[in-house]
């Protein structure tokens, strides 16, 4: 879906690093940010609070069927993320196998290009979530060390200069 | 504020209809509901309308006076109602006060909805303006997905089962073999469900409701005036509604609709009634998981026991509580603004005993239940033959 | 006088890897002996939703993560790429407003093929050096286009690595102590503005470019200091491949063991603007206090930039951690098919 251009500017700070807001009031903090502190209202001193960028999956699913401007990126994973405020946001996961998303699982903020891109608008960027690897699960090994052997020179191929 | 009755109701034929316009909709179900009402038109003062799509599908806005003109009642009032998929449902609620204040004593409510024509993604991303579009949709969130980020929650925490969610779908389409309104009048198996494919894990295609043409009206009158038209009105005896935040990520809990809860301890209290008391009733299944939870919310079962209730048949026509006789949205089919009339309309015949083969033995106090996006509004009505 | 030097540094590699038989075989060429050939096995790709800028603020903010600096005090920010999501509208901004740097700085997109990360490096040392700012942030970030069936399809790759430039010697782990660039107009690679793919002069590239220029760079900055190859302990030239940055540091006298540490493109491709930083990158994680590098990057068109960095004690304390080491980030990684592989790099016509 393309969206206005004022929009999209409008939307940056919470979507380039997740700015919400705290209400020095009742002490809580909210996302996506709020002019009226739903707890206390008027009596609510609300401002500006960045929301911390980690987190625990608290649900998720998998899309299949996407709405018009994710059919690329179909199927892809979306979860409910709990920050480490206790403050939940909905987000895609990124960069791991359906299998590994479990709930609890630890996740961080990822900046990436959200929806379709028609080549021709602005393109909307925003936060989504990929799981921290601990250092244990490291996958497939480097390749051999054929790499490491210097050529022959006359046999170099072209190649970017 | 004095008693509200529902004079008269009926139904467009849902499904995908090529052959019809929105107005031409609209048109069907609302001649059908003037005259089961058995009123003339002049006798309608006011007409309340529910819609949520139209604007970004079909390009129309400004639909109450579409509905007045083309049903020949200009010039009275006309207004839109929208609350997602609750639209019918506020649309009566409006309707409703507007009786229940004195202000008029007939007026007519209908809810259309016209969503076959359009591409689905493009219909995933209207009916998504009804969750949060800058921070849910925004992100790909379909409605799916909202209601399987909840299914996985309530999978979690109450043991519920893909199997359990299944079982309402089959249940639904059972009851729609004998429903003519229905999208669809086929049986279902719970292994039909288990391969239907996955649309947002866990939920399957046959979780989910159908993209449905369809129109819904029925005519209130003020009780005491309303055996001048019929011998069996049925009586709206509470009609409650509530709000709840509009994403998904800011309620306290997500294995519930806190707004249901609301609606329905509201109704009940006004009613002087406890789910006990309720013999049938129409709920908002937009998944399946939406009929687990809205059987919790409304207190016809324990937290987390709507699942194996399901399963075990205790929801089935004549059973322990009848839900869903019409076919539910799953079967019915789900043209958003219509549903929450649809639901009115059912529990009205349920109530005089015209339900045909969906008929509740001794059917008296019905409930209708009607949802907006993922739990932001819902509209919760006790009914009774007047 | 005062030097610029290294307070930080972040590296981003992306998620998806094709192994270069993978790529060969759509094309009916023997995938091992490409491989072997050029010296490269696998390369990087980045997903649908992903490119330079994205690419560029994770850099970005892993090297502020490590070296725990205030990104608000960054007063040049600077991002070099031949594959910008945006012809005209600068990455620079974006990354500064994603680090939340914005709005008292300097930003600028800068393009030289792959030597633009570099120049954005010289930039900010230029600033520095003059007392016109105290912090810069240069980075060099590409998702190169790779031509179906071309050679350089098999060694574009694509990543991002992130230099914090500070004025302050007590932050910085480590020090460049001068810098020479060599430059003319040599159009051995090019990309026309409407063109989706760029195009090369085949193997005019390899000597009269790259060897021409990284050459008379490195031999022109060691004699502008007295110095020769053996007085550093890590050569960083730009590595196309696997195979010429080895070829010209046994040209111009550097071992095997001085150039090894700094060859990433074996394991990622070609990253571009990317390439020589994160070589210096792989190099900063294993280098000692006191120890000397000489990097020459390059950049088609051409020029070479050199740069002879001396390695600060205060590096065991910001060095990123383990994890994020070149060597061991890298394989955090999944194989996909040349299917795969053309549709996030939308290859598809009518993508």
């Amino acid at each position: 879906m393309k969206h206005p251009l004022p929009l999209i500017w409008r939307m940056i700070p919470e979507k380039y690093y997740i700015m919400g807001s705290h209400c020095s009031t009742c002490k809580n903090d909210f996302f996506p940010f709020r002019q009226i502190c739903p707890n206390c209202r008027r009596l609510g001193k609300v401002s500006e609070k960045r929301m911390p960028p980690t987190g625990t999956i608290y649900s998720f699913t998998e899309v299949s069927a996407p709405p018009s401007g994710f059919e690329f990126e179909s199927p892809y994973p979306l979860a409910i993320i709990e920050l480490d405020n206790k403050v939940k946001i909905l987000a895609q996961i990124v960069d791991c196998p359906m299998e590994k998303i479990k709930i609890g699982s630890r996740v961080t903020m990822r900046f990436r290009r959200v929806g379709d891109d028609d080549e021709e608008s602005a393109i909307s960027y925003g936060y989504k979530f990929a799981l921290i690897e601990d250092s244990a699960s490291a996958s497939a090994p480097a390749p051999s060390a054929k790499a490491d052997k210097p050529a022959k020179a006359s046999k170099a191929t072209a190649a970017k200069g | 504020m004095r008693g509200v009755s529902i004079i008269g109701g009926g139904l467009s034929k849902f499904g995908e209809r090529w052959d019809k316009s929105f107005r031409d909709l609209v048109v069907e179900a609302g001649t059908a509901a003037v005259i089961d009402a058995g009123i003339e038109g002049r006798e309608i003062q006011a007409i309340y309308g529910g819609c949520m799509s139209s604007g970004r599908l079909v390009g129309q806005e400004h639909v109450g006076a579409l509905f007045a003109d083309f049903l020949g009642l200009n010039p009275i009032p006309a207004t839109r109602c929208e609350a997602a998929c609750a639209s019918g449902g506020v649309a009566l609620r409006a309707g409703f006060l507007a009786v229940a204040s004195g202000m008029y004593d007939v007026v007519a409510v209908g809810g259309v909805e016209k969503m076959t024509d359009f591409d689905s993604a493009d219909v995933a991303i209207a009916l998504g303006g009804a969750g949060d579009m800058e921070h849910e949709l925004f992100f790909g969130a379909t409605f799916p997905a909202l209601y399987a980020l909840m299914a996985r929650r309530h999978m979690l925490e109450y043991g519920t089962t893909e199997e359990m969610m299944a079982s309402c779908s089959v249940k639904n389409h059972k009851n729609a073999v004998h429903n003519i309104y229905a999208q669809y009048r086929n049986e279902i198996t719970i292994e039909d469900v288990m391969n239907s494919g996955y649309i947002a894990s866990p939920l399957k295609l046959l979780d989910c409701s159908p993209i449905t043409d369809g129109a819904a009206a029925v005519i209130l009158c003020a009780s005491e005036k309303a055996k001048k038209f019929r011998k069996d009105p049925v009586e709206i005896i509470a009609s409650s509604q509530a709000s709840d935040t509009i994403s998904l990520s800011n309620r306290h809990c997500m294995t519930e609709l806190h707004a249901t809860k609301v609606a329905a301890a509201d109704a009940y209290r006004h009613a002087r009634l406890t789910p006990k008391d309720i013999d049938v009733a129409e709920v908002h299944d937009c998944f399946s998981i939406a009929e687990i939870m809205a059987i919790e919310d409304l207190g016809f079962f324990e937290k987390g026991k709507g699942g194996p209730a399901s399963l075990e048949g205790l929801t089935a026509l004549n059973s322990e509580i009848s839900i869903n006789t019409s076919g539910g949205l799953k079967a019915t089919g789900h043209p958003v603004g219509a549903t929450g009339i649809k639901q009115a309309v059912e529990i009205m015949w349920q109530l005089q005993g015209r339900a045909d083969k969906r008929q509740v033995n001794d059917a008296e106090i019905g409930m209708t239940h009607n949802v907006g996006g993922s739990g932001a509004t819902a509209v919760v009505n006790i009914y009774k033959r007047l | 006088m005062v030097h610029a030097g290294i307070a930080g540094y972040g590296v981003y590699v992306p998620y998806m890897r094709i192994k270069i038989p993978e790529i060969a075989k759509v094309w009916g060429k023997d995938g091992d002996k490409s491989a072997r050939g050029l010296g490269v096995y696998e390369k990087s790709l980045g997903a649908i939703d992903e490119d330079s800028a994205t690419f560029a603020v994770e850099a970005a903010r892993r090297a502020f993560e490590h070296c725990k600096l205030d990104p608000q005090r960054v007063e040049a920010a600077y991002v070099g790429s031949e594959s910008k999501p945006y012809a005209v509208k600068p990455t620079a901004s974006i990354v500064a407003e994603a680090l939340g740097s914005t709005p008292h700085l300097t930003a600028a997109d800068f393009e030289f093929a792959c030597k633009a990360g570099t120049a954005a490096i010289q930039a900010c040392m230029g600033q520095c050096i003059a007392g016109m700012i105290d912090l810069g942030l240069a980075i060099g970030a590409d998702a190169a286009q790779g031509r179906p069936n071309d050679a350089l399809e098999m060694t574009a790759g694509a990543g991002a690595a992130a230099f914090i430039i500070t004025s302050k010697k007590e932050e910085q782990i480590a020090t460049i102590e001068k810098t020479y660039s060599y430059t003319t107009d040599t159009p051995d690679f090019w990309r026309r503005s409407h063109a989706e793919f760029p195009m090369h002069a085949g193997r005019f590239t390899a000597e009269p470019a790259y060897f021409k220029h990284v050459g008379e760079c490195a031999r022109e900055i060691m004699k502008r200091t007295g110095t020769k190859p053996s007085d550093f302990d890590y050569f960083v030239p730009h590595q196309p491949n696997g195979k010429f940055p080895v070829r010209v540091a046994k040209l111009l006298g550097f071992t095997e063991a001085q150039v090894k540490p700094a060859l990433v493109t074996p394991f990622i491709g070609n990253t571009y603007s990317g390439a020589a930083m994160i070589g210096l990158s792989a190099v900063l994680d294993v280098a000692k206090p006191g120890q000397r590098i000489l990097v020459t990057s390059y950049g088609s068109g051409a020029g070479s930039d050199g740069f002879i960095i001396t390695v600060n004690d205060l590096i065991d304390q910001k060095r990123p951690p383990k994890e994020r080491h070149f060597f061991e980030l890298i394989n955090n990684k999944t194989y996909v098919d040349y299917a795969t592989y053309a549709k996030h790099r939308r290859k598809i016509k009518s993508m």
